[in-house]
């Protein structure tokens, strides 16, 4: 893990990103994550976390996962492609980097239990999981909707273990399960950690969870020097839901500006309308789960509910890391529609024998809109598989 | 003189906060709530901003914020509702709520707003206390708002110190750590915090709040502190009313004894 105080895109003593972040929490919640600030950097950048984390990575979490030149896929676009292959990690996606150092985190703050939200489920079964391994309490939150539509992650947090509680209220999605998980912790401050499952939340999480997700870009620049003798490609391209395997796939590109950044967000029927989730298209600043970011809202301030295929990307917000990258001009965004990411999925399963997370084809359908030349290079961050996203590609079929 | 400061100066003992959200149960019942929550006996009046994602909230007060929503209040109808309510109503006034709804009206005209309207002061549960130091506070002062911060059982002493500094009018001590609503009543647990705070002899008065929700635990409450606030067992008493005043009214009377 690489320290990065002295990049232009780092956190700064606030917990702000350029005019996003902070930790807008109410006091029910200020020692838990106060205890957090004070202590994450001292406690990750020990020999003795590193060592246990970088363990973990190599021989459970099946890293470093490999750097695929897709050559048909390339040969279709015209020029050259790379995935960064985090759908072969432990569990199917990216998203156990980052719950395997909060695991790691919590067990030296001495937390005995754990409480988090998830979406797609990715983010629940990558919690239910190292729970699991750490023999640790755990209380899955997810909403109505999401339960219905990611069925076959239901079962496997259950089978390791966790409680998986509905969220009922509002849109009944990842939004709506953060606000129970939220919630839960409030209720209960003394023995629980939270686990977020993305770059959001209140100062410290957007930093601690991008610093564990870099792992991807630490591989990346290393595997793309030893396949071309560059450690830069033109283009790293992942899926925003809330930005977790984008921060960790942009990470040590961030001041390398000759590298583009490019953000793909979940348009759901499209921009224009009122069934999306592409929040730098129709998001503005707001303050939503204790950080300041861009977030879909009425202008009387009230969160929007969003829609998405992808039940990883249904969120109305980003991180505030995002929210700067999009203010300050240093990624581009797309709105990928329902129907482009599904397209996108239908294709690199049959060029390339891998059924993407439906999360993941919106980076993949970026490429119609990249258009990169034929003496480019492009890293796509294919963050999760598509295993559980089976019946909704099915009935798209 | 802000009129929360001359309450405490007049009533230092048994003070009562009642809690509604605005837009709830009827988008009109704004005026006739606080006309009888006046009108009962309580000494404070706590309008809530219905919010679409209320984290500190339990159950009952969620639920009141999405009918409150759904029957179509706004922060610009609540103003207005407001327009001449100092001609007939003298308690203070306190608006309540997230901080977004008031981040995307603006922060300053928001405030002169309140001004307008004559409230007293706000409760924002999740504007930390250095937001407000930085670009806060300057403006609640210049248009006469008291900041009401939260303590919990986990502040730190330090910590309770740093917000009575800071604080005006009093200060909101939640009674445990919970989302509003809990029915467990005082235990010996709240007990000992109610008298450790109470013999830091801070500056400002104190209402607890959170599952004070009848006679007996407001009284406790009140014995421990300046008094007491009453939310989610307010909205319990009002919500399938057909008369949420007239509901309210003998709530209250029944609070008070
Ligand atoms: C496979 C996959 N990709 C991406 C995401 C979106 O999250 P993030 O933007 O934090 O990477 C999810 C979330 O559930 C996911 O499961």
């Amino acid at each position: 893990m690489l320290q990065i105080e002295n990049s232009a895109f780092a956190v700064d003593e606030r917990g702000y990103y350029g005019n996003f972040g902070g930790a807008w929490i109410p006091e029910m919640l200020y020692p838990n994550v106060e205890e957090l600030r004070q202590n994450y950097l001292d406690i990750i950048y020990t020999e003795d976390f590193q060592a246990e984390f970088n363990q973990l990575l190599t021989d459970y979490v099946g890293r470093p996962t490999p750097l695929y030149l897709a050559n048909r896929l390339s040969e279709e676009y015209n020029t050259t492609i790379y995935l960064k292959r985090e759908d072969l990690c432990h569990t199917g996606a990216h998203k156990v980097n980052n719950t395997i150092g909060q695991i790691l985190l919590a067990k030296r703050l001495g937390k005995n239990k754990i409480v988090a939200e998830t979406g797609a489920g990715q983010h629940g079964v990558a919690t239910a999981t190292v729970c699991a391994l750490m023999g640790i309490e755990c209380i899955v939150y997810m909403g109505e909707v999401d339960i219905e539509r990611q069925a076959p992650n239901v079962a496997r947090m259950k089978m390791l273990g966790a409680t998986v509680v509905p969220a009922k209220s509002g849109s009944r999605t990842l939004k709506d399960a953060t606000n129970e998980a939220m919630r839960h912790w409030i209720n209960n401050p003394v023995d629980t950690h939270y686990i977020i499952g993305s770059v959001v939340g209140p100062h410290p999480y957007p930093d601690m969870v991008a610093r564990f997700q870099s792992v991807i870009s630490e591989e990346i620049r290393k595997q793309l020097f030893e396949k071309t003798g560059s450690e830069n490609p033109d283009y790293v391209v992942a899926c925003v839901g809330g930005g977790s395997n984008a921060a960790g796939t942009y990470f040590h590109y961030l001041d390398e500006p000759s590298v583009k950044i490019i953000a793909a967000e979940a348009a759901g029927h499209g921009v224009k309308t009122d069934k999306s989730a592409a929040t730098t298209f129709l998001g503005k600043p707001g303050v939503l789960h204790g950080s300041k970011s861009l977030m879909m809202q009425t202008l009387d301030g009230q969160v929007v509910e969003p829609h998405s295929i992808s039940a990883g990307l249904d969120y109305p917000g980003i991180g505030p890391l995002h929210a700067h990258l999009w203010e300050s001009g240093r990624a581009t965004f797309y709105g990928i529609t329902d129907d482009e990411a599904m397209k996108a999925g239908m294709k690199l399963s049959k060029l390339e024998g891998i059924i993407p997370a439906i999360e993941s084809s919106h980076a993949l359908a970026a490429l119609d809109y990249l258009k990169p030349g034929s003496d480019e290079t492009v890293v796509i961050s294919l963050s999760g598989r598509g295993d559980k996203d089976l019946a909704t590609y099915m009935k798209y079929l | 003189m802000n009129r929360l400061e001359k309450l405490f100066i007049e009533k230092p003992k048994d003070i009562l906060n009642i809690y509604f959200t605005a837009g709830f149960p009827g988008i009109e019942d704004t005026m006739p709530l606080l006309r009888a929550i006046e009108k009962a006996g309580a000494d404070i009046a706590e309008i809530g901003i219905p919010f679409s994602d209320p984290v500190a909230d339990g159950e009952t007060i969620q639920k009141a914020n999405t009918q409150a929503l759904d029957n179509g209040m706004t922060v610009e109808l609540l103003f207005s509702q407001l327009k001449e309510m100092r001609n007939e109503i003298k308690i203070p006034i306190i608006l309540m709520g997230d901080v977004n709804p008031l981040i995307q009206y603006g922060l300053e005209p928001f405030c002169k707003k309140c001004q307008e309207v004559g409230v007293d002061g706000l409760i924002l549960p999740n504007l930390p206390m250095d937001e407000y130091l930085l670009e806060f506070k300057p403006v609640f002062e210049k248009y006469g708002l008291f900041n009401i911060f939260l303590i919990t059982p986990q502040t730190s002493e330090d910590r309770i110190r740093r917000i009575d500094e800071n604080s005006a009018g009093f200060i909101y001590m939640v009674s445990s750590a919970s989302t509003t609503g809990s029915t467990s009543g005082i235990t010996d647990e709240m007990r000992d915090y109610f008298d450790r705070v109470d013999q830091m002899k801070l500056k400002n008065p104190r209402l607890i709040g959170f599952g004070i929700k009848d006679h007996s635990t407001f009284t406790e409450a009140s014995h421990y502190a300046n008094g007491a606030i009453i939310g989610s067992a307010f909205i319990r008493a009002i919500k399938d009313s057909e008369f949420p005043a007239e509901a309210g009214s003998e709530y209250i009377k029944s609070v008070l004894g």
